[in-house]
């Protein structure tokens, strides 16, 4: 048995990270923060390959299956006897690989912010936000019970929180922190729903327990029903309703764009590759109850993830804010990893939408985040997000441009690049259960090439922009990280994530399906052609379309007025009708009833007061009474 | 000696002298005045006093020797109340008793 608890430390590195540089390094090394950060991040990406080189290639398997490790595990909070809130470390396939992206993906962004922030004023301050989201992510993606993993939930919105809303001083900036911070947390109000419902009905928290596929837990799953679905379907889709909101599905995608107020460092590492892929984890961690007793929920998932794609897909064809571009690139390619999950079956080839999905997952966080810091290296160069004020940029960034390409190449579908495998795993695992959402990732996958490359050529070909200071390639400590993602983006397709993450741990055999691939790379270069055509040299075909489909283009380009939607709800109605009233309520007649009783206690006693007038016959008068009742009363009326 | 004054009228005396010096010291102004009536309703203790005793006790004497008690602690009391009647007009140079009603809320 391998001594896996050294991983304790992956967690506890990074929050004390975060406790020294948030606490000292403002006053006692600002310039050197970014360093030692960075340095702590590189010790547990070490740790993490240790780690996922002993767990995948040396540990014991049972029955051809990988085995789910607690390394460490400490009980926090007892609530019954049987019922505890543990704070500890489990390993299995999902976990481990979440491990190995997080922190390569982390120390990429490390690396690349130590020349993007440097000279910003709050450069100390940026790196414990970091460490404290490092820290967040893995106690999320290593916990041992769904509480746990709740409480780091809600760790990591705090830290997107507080890493969106970085340029405090900028009032949209602290808008977009607000709205994330509050749309996630009223999508976690359902997963708080229903981690209850699921526990009250289990009796426990732990993950090893509930998602034993022989196990008490899933046995019991379908007994009572509850408006015609039962109960563990109840809670797995309050669950996925948190899932929801932490990855930007319909309909709480809203924070996701605003949510580019932050620096790119940010964008690229909480909102394209790690706190995002959250709720697919979360589905992926508790698939076995969802495939085995709450099938409904499965399909709630896969329908929502292709909505969602399709609806992020035609938005971003019309955006031109370059990162928002990405981020609605973010949200269809999230879309597409539900898809799979929703999909998927257990156990063997019929599991293939669940390792299609982390696969997807893994390779996804490479290239966004490639995307992600490229486009940062770009607004670094030319110093606006927008779109419309580049082009022809390939002359003067050229690692950028190659690097740009390569992400662009790769989220389109072309082989031999990773976003091929991972795309058309995903196509074939839809292809074979459910043809009509294989139909709308397919058209998805075309859009996605096409606003892909629509972005690429308008930044770099396009129409030759005259630039008011010659824009400069970024400093090594930003090409190297995006030179590294390349690599990973390139290879990754290669890792045979059949025989390593698969839904019940086993190995089973996948073969390419050419008649899913080849009709998937064709759509993606017939997406390519298109948009060269229309971007690769200024031409007015984008106009004349926009203009041909002009309602079609406005409601894309206004997101659909969701956001209007949402305001509309919320002033017009929740707060005129429910929340007014409440507050009018509260002002005047709790507050009115602690008010009256004060100033009638003090009316009162103005008038007792009159008793000690200082007048001393009226106090005989009151004596004398006195005197003549007491007689009266004794001698009449004493019996 | 057959018929003496019957006693109601001896105690219908001391209820009207006990009640005109009750009047007198919740309605006069002047603290002197206050105290005569004071001196009255004391008076009419005494004759009550002494009516009993000859009425119901003729062999004893209790009730004249309250009687004494009452006249000494009368006279006393009355050098003391003189005594806080100058203190007050030294304090509000006036000895009208409503003017004396510092000590309320």
């Amino acid at each position: 048995m391998i001594n896996f608890s050294y991983t304790i430390w992956i967690l506890l590195l990074p929050f004390l990270m975060f406790l020294l540089l948030g606490l000292a390094g403002h006053k006692y090394f600002p310039k050197l923060s970014g360093l030692i950060g960075t340095g702590g991040l590189a010790v547990i990406t070490v740790l993490s390959y240790i780690t996922a080189f002993k767990y995948f290639f040396t540990s014991e398997k049972v029955e051809g299956a990988y085995q789910k490790i607690t390394a460490f595990n400490i009980t926090w909070l007892q609530l019954t006897d049987k019922l505890h809130i543990d704070l500890g470390v489990l390993l299995d396939p999902i976990s481990v690989m979440m491990l190995v992206m997080i922190t390569t993906v982390s120390l990429m962004v490390h690396i690349y912010s130590l020349g993007y922030m440097k000279g910003e004023k709050g450069f100390e301050r940026f790196f414990a936000f970091l460490s404290l989201f490092s820290f967040s992510m893995l106690g999320l993606v290593l916990a041992t019970n769904i509480f746990q993993m709740y409480i780091f939930w809600e760790l990591v919105g705090v830290s997107s929180f507080l890493l969106i809303g970085f340029y405090y001083q900028k009032p949209s900036a602290v808008r977009a922190s607000k709205k994330a911070f509050i749309v996630t947390r009223f999508a976690d109000l359902g997963f708080l729903i229903g981690i209850l419902i699921l526990s009250f009905n289990t009796r426990t928290f732990d993950f090893i327990t509930l998602t034993d596929p022989a196990g008490a837990a899933i046995a019991q799953g379908g007994g009572i029903a509850f408006m015609g679905l039962s109960v563990m379907t109840w809670s797995m889709i309050f669950v996925f309703m948190g899932g929801v909101g932490k990855s930007a599905m319909f309909p709480f995608h809203i924070w996701l764009p605003d949510a580019m107020e932050g620096p790119t460092p940010v964008s690229a590492l909480i909102h394209a590759a790690t706190m995002v892929v959250a709720g697919v984890y979360l589905v992926a961690r508790m698939f076995p109850i969802y495939a085995f007793s709450a099938p409904a929920a499965l399909d709630v998932v896969a329908y929502v993830g292709a909505f969602s794609s399709l609806f992020a897909a035609v938005i971003a064809c019309t955006q031109t804010d370059i990162k928002r571009v990405l981020a609605y690139s973010t949200m269809s390619q999230i879309g597409y990893m539900m898809l799979a999950l929703g999909v998927s079956g257990y156990g063997g080839h019929a599991g293939l939408g669940y390792m299609a999905s982390m696969f997807h997952l893994f390779t996804h966080a490479m290239f966004k985040a490639l995307l992600f810091l490229g486009a940062g290296a770009i607004i670094h160069a030319v110093h606006t997000n927008y779109m419309t004020e580049m082009g022809g940029l390939r002359k003067y960034l050229p690692i950028t441009h190659m690097t740009f390409l390569i992400a662009c190449l790769t989220i389109a579908g072309i082989p031999p690049l990773s976003g091929f495998f991972s795309k058309d795993e995903i196509l074939a695992a839809a292809f074979h259960n459910n043809k009509l959402l294989f139909a709308v990732e397919y058209a998805v996958a075309g859009l996605t090439a096409f606003y892909m490359f629509r972005l690429y050529f308008s930044i770099f070909w396009g129409k030759d922009t005259h630039y008011h200071h010659t824009p400069h390639e970024a400093p090594a400590t930003m090409t190297i990280p995006l030179i590294v993602l390349a690599i990973g983006s390139v290879f990754t397709g290669l890792i045979p994530f059949n025989e390593l993450v698969t839904s019940d741990g086993k190995v089973f055999e996948t073969e390419l399906e050419l008649i899913v691939a080849i009709p998937s790379v064709l759509i993606g270069l017939l997406g390519i052609g298109i948009a060269i055509v229309m971007y690769r040299k200024e031409s007015e075909i984008p106009d004349k379309l926009a203009a041909t489909f002009k309602y079609g283009y406005k409601w894309a380009y206004n997101k659909f007025y969701m956001d209007e939607l949402y305001f509309f709800v919320t002033n017009k109605i929740i707060f005129r009708y429910i929340s007014e009233p409440v507050a009018w309520f509260d002002r005047h007649i709790v507050d009115g009833t602690m008010n009256a009783i004060a100033s009638v206690t003090q009316s009162v006693s103005f008038r007792i007061r009159g008793f000690q007038s200082g007048q001393l016959q009226k106090y005989a008068f009151v004596f004398v009474t006195g005197a003549i009742m007491l007689a009266i009363l004794f001698i009449y009326l004493w019996k | 000696m057959n018929t003496g004054i019957p006693i109601q009228y001896f105690l219908i005396l001391a209820t009207i002298m006990f009640f005109t010096g009750v009047y007198g010291f919740l309605t006069r102004r002047n603290l002197i005045t206050i105290l005569m009536s004071v001196e009255l309703i004391l008076n009419s203790v005494n004759i009550n006093f002494l009516a009993f005793n000859r009425y119901l006790y003729p062999n004893k004497l209790e009730g004249m020797f309250f009687s004494l008690f009452v006249i000494a602690v009368a006279a006393a009391e009355a050098a003391v109340a003189i005594a806080i009647i100058i203190n007050i007009y030294r304090r509000f140079t006036t000895i009208n008793v409503e003017d004396v009603n510092e000590m309320k809320f």
